[in-house]
């Protein structure tokens, strides 16, 4: 019984990680005013990407180093037409994730159902490794699940106490205010775009290199769009985003372990699904000006516009 | 030196518009051959035999209108709320939930009513189930502000595994050999086809005086009017005392409701029994986002640009067979085309001119 919860917290933080990656790149991408839909189909060309590179040079952080590059690159697309166009932001993200999983699918079509036989070791941390419980939980991990939780703090970090990350959030809140401070708004926006995306394909490459080891269409199954859902219930700030991704880990492993009592699998697949309406439906409850959500979410901005 | 010198367009004519679109498609097909060189695959032939393979044959033109019929259905719905701004992205999901209904009403009701009676009620049954399916995403914008994008696509996922869910379990056919999938629907449930084609004539009338209808909603009644104020003016729908949950309630159980017809039509018309989500719907659900788009929100246009698109998921078919493409391939094509028509529609809205000074 007690290895079983411990194997199942073990397996949440796996499963929690590219979520967490996900949701802190879209929690800086939106807080500087852009929604961007597109977390889906970057996700899975970096998982696509990841894994071809993987698997023909031998080098995963090379996948992981061109899966980002990649993602970073498909998410311009998304701000030339959201920044520089003012096209609608719902319809262009929802492009973006078409065009995305159409390419992964065609890319990765060789690649289907092949395995990943080069193994990204798992890191044991010296000394915290050995706690009781915890250790094993938390620090003998896949390299993916630092880095996530790293990233998410440093995403804080960046947001709250640099000036970059204080440009980007009065960028979102006040565009034309920031403007006036003779700051370049569409450089900020695009940038923004492009780090939402580069976290993305992080969180793809995560997924077929380290979580699956291996390839096949549709496996990113909606983590792109959980991701946005938390990317709310985090109130668009990545410290509440680590807790909440793991959470959310849980519900993903927890079907697994409901399996052997006689629950149909496909109910249980729809855990994820439901759990993501429940959150937004608690977080409805909270009153609106505490949500934290950037007041310019999805306007397009148009210089000199009153 | 040459300045570029962008300005407000405040009148559109309607050939600019069609003009603007027909340079996007355009534009969008030379990108998607530009994606199949990058593939490695000939950019001309790839798309000539797309558009040979829908419109270049008698029977591929017969395929292109069977497609075309959910993509008008749903499509010509979703104009209606988008127009509200309410961004429904799961008529996928409504689409399955109106199958799900109208098979049961076919497998359980149909041996004991006469076709007269069972096909209607197949049809209504539908519209039910796909309507209640779009209303749960309705009431959870306007009374919880739950973001409609992510709701919608939660239930297209919670709807695929329910419907897995039953026809792996209570309904699995006992003719399936153990397979997923109910038995086939009784004959008098099996909608009828114009002969020498798969084109399931019911739905597709029905598809038509949808698109007709929904036309003179949108631009004659009041209803039509509140839901574009909704979507347009929000502040202005609430001084005049606009109902929002009314209203977007109200169009969310015609734009859910006319996917699940939709789903009427694949399951009695084409499949006659309800199999994998998978292969229920081949993604109309999304397609007929673009439909909707490239449609200019127009009910009526979309029995042109759902034909339009329904040939491009059959060419798609067609060069998937013959040039061994996965079937993502549509995705690729329908993202860049959505891509270039609203990249389009920034030269419809801003004037640009290019003045030449010493």
């Amino acid at each position: 019984m007690e290895d079983m919860i411990i194997a199942t917290l073990e397996r949440a933080m796996v499963a929690g990680t590219p979520l967490l990656l996900a949701t802190t790149g879209e929690i800086i991408c939106e807080r500087s005013g852009i929604l961007n839909l597109g977390v889906e189909g970057v996700m899975a060309m970096g998982a696509v990407v990841a894994f071809i590179v993987t698997m023909t040079t031998g080098e995963p952080w090379l996948g992981v180093f061109c899966a980002v590059g990649v993602g970073m690159a498909i998410s311009i697309l998304h701000a030339f037409t959201s920044v520089s166009l003012q096209a609608n932001q719902v319809v262009s993200g929802l492009a973006l994730t078409m065009l995305g999983l159409g390419i992964s699918g065609m890319m990765g079509k060789p690649y289907v159902g092949k395995p990943l036989l080069i193994k990204m070791d798992d890191l044991a941390i010296p000394f915290l490794s050995e706690i009781p419980y915890l250790g094993k939980i938390l620090f003998s991990q896949s390299p993916f699940f630092y880095l996530a939780v790293f990233l998410a703090v440093a995403a804080w970090f960046f947001l709250e106490k640099t000036r970059l990350g204080i440009q980007i959030r009065s960028t979102g809140e006040n565009p034309k205010a920031t403007e006036t401070q003779g700051i370049n708004i569409f450089r900020i926006k695009y940038l923004s775009v492009m780090i939402g995306g580069g976290f993305s394909a992080l969180a793809g490459a995560h997924l077929s290199i380290s979580y699956s080891k291996s390839w096949i269409e549709g496996m990113t199954a909606g983590r792109g769009w959980i991701a946005i859902a938390l990317t709310i219930f985090a109130l668009w700030n990545p410290g509440r985003a680590i807790w909440a991704a793991f959470l959310f880990g849980f519900i993903f492993v927890v079907q697994y372990l409901l399996q052997p009592l006689g629950i149909s699998p496909n109910f249980l697949s729809m855990l994820p699904y439901i759990a993501t309406l429940i959150i937004l439906l608690l977080i409805s409850f909270k009153d609106p000006r505490r949500l934290n959500a950037p007041a310019m979410l999805g306007e397009p901005y148009k210089r000199g516009e009153r | 030196m040459i300045k570029i010198l962008i300005s407000d367009r405040y009148e559109i004519s309607a050939f600019r518009s069609f003009m603007t679109n027909l340079i996007s498609l355009v534009s969008g097909l030379f990108m998607i051959g530009l994606v199949f060189l990058f593939l490695g695959v000939n950019p001309f032939y790839a798309v000539f035999k797309i558009f040979s393979g829908s419109f270049g044959s008698f029977y591929g033109f017969k395929e292109t209108l069977t497609k075309a019929i959910p993509l008008i259905l749903i499509g010509s719905g979703l104009t209606l709320a988008f127009r509200a701004k309410f961004w429904n992205i799961g008529a996928e999901g409504q689409l399955l939930m109106g199958a799900v209904f109208a098979s049961w009403t076919g497998l359980f009701l149909g041996n004991a009513l006469p076709s007269y009676m069972i096909v209607p009620l197949m049809f209504f049954s539908g519209f039910i189930g796909g309507a209640l399916w779009g209303m749960i995403p309705a009431i959870l914008k306007i009374r919880f502000s739950i973001n409609e994008v992510i709701s919608t696509l939660m239930l297209n996922y919670i709807c695929a595994d329910f419907l897995t869910m039953l026809i792996v379990g209570p309904w699995k056919g006992s003719t399936r050999f153990g397979f997923p999938g109910t038995d086939n629907l009784p004959e008098s449930a099996v909608l009828g086809l114009i002969p020498g084609s798969r084109i399931h004539y019911a739905t597709f009338i029905l598809s038509i005086l949808c698109a007709v209808i929904l036309c003179i909603v949108i631009y004659k009644t009041r209803f039509g009017y509140e839901a574009r104020v909704v979507g347009e003016n929000p502040d202005a729908g609430r001084y005049a005392g606009i109902d929002f949950l009314k209203t977007t309630l109200i169009l969310m159980i015609i734009s859910g409701g006319l996917a699940g017809l939709a789903g009427v039509g694949e399951i009695a018309g084409i499949h006659h029994y309800l199999g994998y989500p998978a292969a229920v719907s081949s993604g109309y659900g999304f397609t007929a986002i673009i439909v909707a788009w490239l449609a200019k929100l127009n009910p009526l246009l979309t029995l042109i640009s759902g034909i339009f698109f329904a040939g491009i998921l059959v060419g798609g078919d067609a060069i998937q067979i013959s040039l061994g493409l996965p079937a993502a391939t549509v995705n690729i094509v329908n993202g860049i085309l959505l891509i270039c028509l609203i990249m389009g529609e920034y030269f419809l809205k801003n004037k640009i001119t290019l003045r030449f000074s010493k």
